[in-house]
């Protein structure tokens, strides 16, 4: 018997992605991606990525579809991210789940943007052993989390406190003149520079959580090119890039290690769109080498956000036999990590 | 013919039943935060009740705004969704259109205004016709610039003292499905093209360009 087909939807931020697989097998993933409108704002603008959600939905379902050549009647399963997100963009996704669960009579989960961002590393590299450590790096989210079962176990170890990583990045970027977002020309720039020409602050390094800083690193950043600014000097962008790097790489990369030695666990799996920089990636393949901890990352194209994780962890869902959601459950833009299905609330 | 319709432009989410003889089945709910949650299964539910299922729907008409943003695109991606999944006629009408073809009746032959809630102290509004066929685009205005003398339908002058001032008020305070799938049953019937199931939204997007990075040193 073949497992049954699952329709992930995701649109918690600026890209529309619908993904089909079959278990743990891509059949299609579509994307389309709002990013340059964005670019001269900053950062992702809600209402114009909401807006570009509805002018996408269908048209990218309708690609994934062409891309699996099955049909939505073939369709067994409908997953979409409920949260978290940005509220206006969520409830484009939501909305369009909802209408195909109606008009195909089929089961929809409204799922965890975090969880699936785990579960997609199965896609490429099978069942994630449990329980294992997850490091979620993304332009909205950086944390630990102990996964004990991705389809209703999953408990944070610790968060960012303040800015997220990938946030970070965007920043930074901004201050050094590269364009938005910040990942990919930062992580251009470095491999030109020296990771070492600055001594870039790791804030709470030995402080015992599990939790991250990293709105003193960006200002940390932005007083080293100011300084040099105001004396009248060049800034050394691939060395700023490169220092700034090493910085989060390192600092993400240790807490990482450390949580699965305290815990006890001897996997780790790296997922999120900071997870496609190539220093962050190189660092946990060393330190996790050393420390006897198999590291799973997934390719960068399924770490940034994308409708293949959503429909990962429909399938997880529909082969634990989990309970569709209730028809009207929210979009939740604050939905917990540790809730695995949409909340209905009161 | 079975024509769904539905609206979702204002805090009522209305969805309605037509069978091209009658409205079988209509369900109206104010409430102006929880659109995503209550659509899908108020579409249901008439359904269910008419004795129906969405694979006898041969159309949908859908309220395309203009509306608050949010809100407003549920309505149109459950219409697109229903549409291109069940291949169906969608029919996008202005929502302003459905409030007009609930008041007319109320207008007593005289031309009228249509003004909904656009927040940020404006309205949506444009001017009707008796027989409620509309005179002008839809536009953003704030209410004073909103032509005074005619009667004046919908939220706007339920809000604004200015509106309801300027003019008689007629008709109800929000759109009710069961005139748009009056509307979209007489069209299809009619085989009148089906409008753009596209958003109104009249606004551009509140978003600036950043200037230069602030400065942390002094």
């Amino acid at each position: 018997m073949t497992a049954p087909l699952v329709l992930g939807i995701e649109s918690s931020c600026d890209e529309t992605g619908v993904g089909l697989v079959r278990g743990h097998e891509l059949l299609a993933d579509a994307l389309a991606s709002s990013v340059d409108e964005h670019a001269r704002f900053g950062g992702v603008v809600p209402e114009v990525a909401s807006r570009a959600h509805l002018q996408a939905m269908v048209p990218a379902v309708q690609r994934a579809l062409d891309k699996a050549e099955v049909t939505l009647r073939q369709v067994d399963a409908i997953a979409v991210t409920a949260g978290p997100g940005l509220a206006g963009a969520l409830l484009v996704g939501v909305s369009a789940a909802k209408a195909y669960a109606l008009a195909l009579g089929k089961p929809l989960y409204g799922v965890n943007h975090l969880a699936a961002h785990i579960s997609v590393d199965q896609l490429e590299h099978g069942p994630l052993p449990m329980p294992s450590i997850a490091l979620l790096v993304s332009g909205g989210h950086s944390s630990l989390l102990e996964v004990r079962s991705l389809t209703g176990d999953i408990t944070s170890l610790g968060a960012t406190i303040d800015d997220a990583a990938g946030e970070a990045y965007d920043k930074v970027a901004r201050l050094l003149g590269l364009p938005f977002p910040g990942g990919p020309p930062i992580d251009a720039a470095a491999r030109e520079g020296n990771p070492e020409a600055m001594a870039f602050p790791r804030a709470k390094y030995r402080d015992g959580t599990f939790d991250f800083s990293f709105s003193g690193l960006k200002t940390a950043v932005a007083r080293w090119v100011e300084a040099r600014q105001a004396a009248g000097e060049p800034v050394p962008v691939a060395d700023v890039a490169a220092s700034f790097q090493e910085a989060v790489a390192d600092v993400l990369t240790r807490k990482a290690v450390r949580a699965c030695t305290a815990r006890g666990i001897d996997h780790l799996v790296i997922s999120g769109g900071v997870a496609a920089n190539s220093r962050l990636r190189a660092l946990a393949a060393e330190r996790c080498e050393a420390a006897g901890i198999t590291l799973r990352v997934p390719r960068p194209g399924l770490c940034t956000d994308n409708g293949a994780m959503v429909a990962a962890l429909g399938s997880d869902l529909v082969a634990a036999g989990v309970a569709p959601s209730a028809p009207d459950f929210p979009a939740d833009s604050g939905l917990p990590v540790t809730e695995v299905l949409a909340r209905v609330l009161a | 013919m079975l024509i769904l319709a539905f609206d979702t432009a204002t805090p009522a989410v209305t969805v309605a039943l037509h069978d091209g003889a009658r409205v079988v089945g209509h369900e109206t709910t104010i409430d102006a935060r929880r659109h995503g949650e209550l659509l899908a299964p108020s579409i249901a539910a008439i359904l269910a009740g008419a004795g129906a299922g969405t694979a006898d729907l041969t159309g949908v008409a859908v309220g395309t705004g203009p509306g608050p943003y949010t809100g407003l695109r549920v309505g149109l991606v459950t219409a697109q969704v229903l549409g291109s999944t069940l291949g169906i006629r969608v029919d996008g009408i202005c929502s302003l259109d459905i409030l007009a073809a609930q008041a007319r009746h109320e207008a007593d032959g005289r031309e009228f205004i249509v003004a909904t809630d656009a927040r940020r102290r404006e309205v949506y509004w444009a001017r009707f016709g008796p027989d409620g066929s509309r005179l002008t685009d839809p536009v953003v205005t704030l209410p004073a610039q909103v032509p005074a003398g005619y009667p004046i339908a919908g939220e706007g002058p339920r809000l604004h003292a200015e509106l309801a001032a300027a003019g008689e008020m007629i008709g109800p305070r929000y759109p009710a499905a069961e005139a748009l799938a009056v509307i979209g049953a007489d069209r299809a019937a009619r085989g009148v093209p089906p409008g753009p199931a596209e958003p109104l939204y009249l606004r551009r997007p509140d978003a600036r360009e950043p200037g230069r990075p602030k400065r942390v040193t002094a």
